[in-house]
């Protein structure tokens, strides 16, 4: 297991390799479709961004409503290939690391070699344990999105599966390679 | 004749929806368990114990098990003897209205699919009524998430096809749909029928017990053999490879045109939330 904390080092997410088990403990963004959308319309038109993504790690969520006494509802990834059109352009302001579940584009891929960046999956539908990992949440910006808008979590040993390196691991592939017998 | 009062359907599909999301039944989690033991991959056995893990922790908790609570999917068997005065489908509503909003769990539902406006309430739910003899009233409810129902296909296969291309087109699904659908996933197939007819079965196969097999031999045995054949596709827990990417496979199967073989494939992810109660 390896720990990453944010703002994250460049020089160790270029050192992780698909199928690490790593421990994030930090300051994380959420982001879904709708707020994605948002931000890159912010870019394009050459304004800046509401949060400061450079070496930022984003997670693709949309919590439940958070229960009297919790920091957020339950809370585990959303689909990822959903954000593979947004992704360039927050690779280019700095984002080094994505958070979400299953797979991307080869396009996508060959984004992360590129901006030497990595994408990790949080386990689907582990969404009650994930939301013990996440102490504090609270409302950044596009606050009419509800559970889409971009909220600040604070998390503590977020677990996460390196899924594509910077170098062209892919867990996906790897892993299935490994076990197809048909 | 037997009447049933509307105001105690609602309560009821109310406290339903609020308990299949934050409890995996029992059988599934026995499943898991099993799972658990027999996944060759040490990252996939490591994925299914977090998987176990969250569930024990949301039904102590009471917290959703998972954060997409799903498009409230609703089965009615009504027997012809029972009578009821007023909307039967706005009753269902009010109580998916209700679990949805006072219950904590997520709205995913929009209006129009094209403007997509949340309609805030999770409403409207999707109602299936079946009309049978007796005096019954049954409920069957399920939070159905997105990332597993997008997984799912219809397909109008020939004759010639066969049992051979049943299972080459449920093979296909499953391995392109990867880590997707959150798997370990249970595959529910509607095979006869015609077009919407092996949809809605395909939807009824997942509404059966994870540890019941089909009472129809053909379709019990082509259970069997697609469980097998589809945990040999290497998939594994979320897709990182491993030897369990199914915990069960169900068939139903229903008559069909002489130049016909509707096939529908229903993808659940392993949280497969369902309960059942009889009024
Ligand atoms: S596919 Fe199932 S377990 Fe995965 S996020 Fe969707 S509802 Fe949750």
């Amino acid at each position: 297991m390896i720990k990453i904390t944010t703002p994250v080092d460049e020089k160790l997410i270029k050192s992780l390799r698909a199928g690490d088990v790593v421990h994030i403990t930090g300051v994380i963004y959420t982001g879904r479709d709708a707020a994605h959308k948002r931000l890159c319309e912010l870019l394009k038109r050459g304004e800046s961004l509401p949060i400061d993504v450079k070496d930022a790690v984003i997670y693709y969520v949309g919590p439940t409503p958070a229960k009297p006494g919790r920091a957020i509802g339950s809370a585990g990834p959303t689909s990822s290939y959903r954000m593979d059109p947004y992704a360039e352009p927050l690779l280019k302001e700095g984002l080094k690391v994505m958070v979400g579940k299953g797979s991307r584009g080869e396009e996508f891929k060959q984004l992360l070699k590129k901006y030497g960046a990595v994408y990790l999956s949080a386990i689907g539908g582990a969404a009650a344990s994930i939301s013990e990992t996440v102490k504090k949440c609270e409302v950044v910006t596009y606050e009419d999105l509800g559970a889409e808008a971009i909220h600040r979590l604070e998390v503590e040993d977020f677990y996460a599966i390196v899924t594509y390196d910077s170098v062209g691991g892919d867990l996906f592939e790897q892993g299935v390679a490994k076990y197809k017998r048909i | 004749m037997r009447k049933i009062e509307l105001a105690d359907v609602t309560a009821k599909v109310r406290s339903m929806f609020i308990d299949a999301c934050e409890n995996i039944p029992a059988n599934v989690l026995e499943r898991l368990k099993r799972a658990e033991r027999e996944e060759q991959s040490p990252l996939g056995k490591e994925v299914i114990g977090k998987i176990i893990e969250n569930d024990e922790l949301a039904a102590d908790k009471r917290l959703p098990v998972c954060q997409d609570t799903g498009v409230a999917v609703v089965m009615l068997t009504i027997g012809s003897e029972v009578v009821f005065e007023g909307d039967i489908y706005e009753a269902v509503n009010e109580g998916v209205r209700q679990a949805y909003t006072e219950g904590y769990l997520r709205k995913s539902v929009v209006k129009h699919p094209l403007d997509r406006v949340n309609t805030k309430d999770n409403t409207p739910a999707i109602v299936h009524v079946k009309i049978v003899p007796g005096d019954i009233f049954k409920v069957d409810v399920a939070p159905k998430g997105g990332g597993s129902e997008n997984m799912s296909t219809v397909k109008m296969l020939i004759p010639a096809d066969g049992v051979e291309g049943i299972k080459k087109l449920v093979l296909d699904t499953v391995f392109k749909a990867g880590g997707k659908p959150c798997p370990p996933v249970i595959v529910g197939i509607g095979i006869g029928g015609n077009f919407e007819k092996c949809a809605l079965m395909a939807k009824e196969a997942l509404f059966r017990e994870i540890d019941d097999r089909s009472p129809d031999p053909i379709a019990a045995k082509l259970e069997d053999e697609l469980l097998e054949e589809i945990n040999k596709l290497g998939v594994g827990p979320m897709g990182f490879g491993g030897t369990v990417t199914c915990l069960a496979v169900k068939v139903n199967v229903f008559p069909c045109h002489i130049a016909s073989l509707p096939v529908a494939i229903n993808i659940q992810c392993h949280a497969a939330r369902h309960k059942s109660c009889t009024l």
